[in-house]
């Protein structure tokens, strides 16, 4: 650490550079332009996306913007799978998955349930899938 | 890579423990796809951090989940998140335990005394859950009633030995609490 007493007053700007050391804010505000996540239940971990068949002509989109609906072109994953392939910060992924379906670019499928409390055929078809599926 | 089309239903359940009890091993023996990370950002207040003089009151660190894919029907598919136990990552837990089914809660019979402040979690959060009890190397079964005990479980909460390097253990340990969800129903 460098000696106080030798120290200039701390001006403004050290202190962003002493702030910028801290975390990755910085680089995320730029990908996402400085936007706001999205409410807590929109394009949560399980939230099902795809791109629409017109939205590769879609202008003007960030380089990480452009790699998550390249990503999603061709299928449905999940928000959370969109965020472990393109190694994006969840968060990032989130706002900018928002934006897009602003531009209309997504078609979107949200998760269930959506109440409080699965409901009985709902667990019941996981059961019998998981029983399927491992012969149990 | 890609879901069926007809997937219109995507469920979620969480895998919960203690670091190192399995979580994404369990993960890993029953995915359909390699594993995942997401990677999160958390605040956190500063406190236990070492130079408290400099540092404002909540810092934001990022933590990695590990998680799975199962599509069980047509229409249907199951992801698995390994959510870690710790108090401090109780922002993730808000948003992973939103619509999840349930929690499978792996604990590790040598070190039951961590796995407390982790079923203090999944009760706050209001999760119905099962215990699985992995089985380590070279360590034999444990008795499920001591275990039971020794957590002070409520009678009906099933507990299961399980060994999560095992495919078809993993997804007894699934059904287990599946079936256990289904009889909360009343």
């Amino acid at each position: 650490m460098r000696d106080e007493a030798d120290q200039e007053p701390v001006t403004p700007d050290e202190v962003d550079l002493d702030l910028e050391l801290t975390g990755d804010l910085v680089p995320l505000f730029v990908i996402t332009k400085g936007r706001a996540l999205p409410p807590a239940h929109q394009f949560s971990h399980t939230t099902l996306v795809t791109a629409k068949k017109d939205a590769h002509a879609a202008r003007q989109l960030s380089p990480e913007a452009r790699s998550v609906l390249d990503l999603v072109a061709d299928g449905y994953l999940s928000v959370a799978e969109v965020a472990g392939y393109t190694h994006l910060p969840l968060g990032v992924v989130r706002i900018l998955l928002a934006q897009m379906e602003e531009s209309d670019l997504l078609v979107v499928r949200n998760p269930v349930p959506s109440a409080e409390r699965p409901d009985r055929e709902l667990l019941s078809a996981v059961l019998d899938g998981l029983k399927t599926r491992f012969g149990a | 890579m890609y879901l069926d089309p007809d997937v219109s239903h995507a469920v979620k359940i969480l895998i919960v423990g203690h670091f190192g009890v399995g979580k994404t091993t369990c993960i890993g023996s029953i995915s359909e796809i390699e594993p995942l990370q997401t990677e999160e950002e958390i605040t956190e207040a500063s406190e236990g951090f070492d130079d408290l003089s400099r540092t404002p009151d909540k810092v934001t660190t990022t933590v990695a989940m590990d998680f799975g894919r199962l599509t069980l029907s047509e229409s249907l598919v199951l992801y698995l998140f390994g959510t870690p136990g710790q108090e401090r990552f109780k922002e993730m837990w808000e948003s992973l335990s939103r619509g999840a089914l349930g929690a499978l809660v792996l604990v590790d019979p040598e070190r039951l005394q961590e796995s407390f402040s982790i079923l203090d979690l999944v009760e706050r959060f209001g999760l119905t859950y099962a215990i699985g009890v992995n089985r380590f190397d070279g360590t034999t079964d444990y008795p499920l009633d001591e275990v039971r005990e020794a957590l002070n479980l409520a009678a009906e909460t099933p507990v299961v030995a399980c060994d999560v390097r095992d495919q078809q253990s993993s997804a007894q340990a699934l059904i287990t609490l599946v079936q256990h969800l289904m009889t909360t129903l009343g």
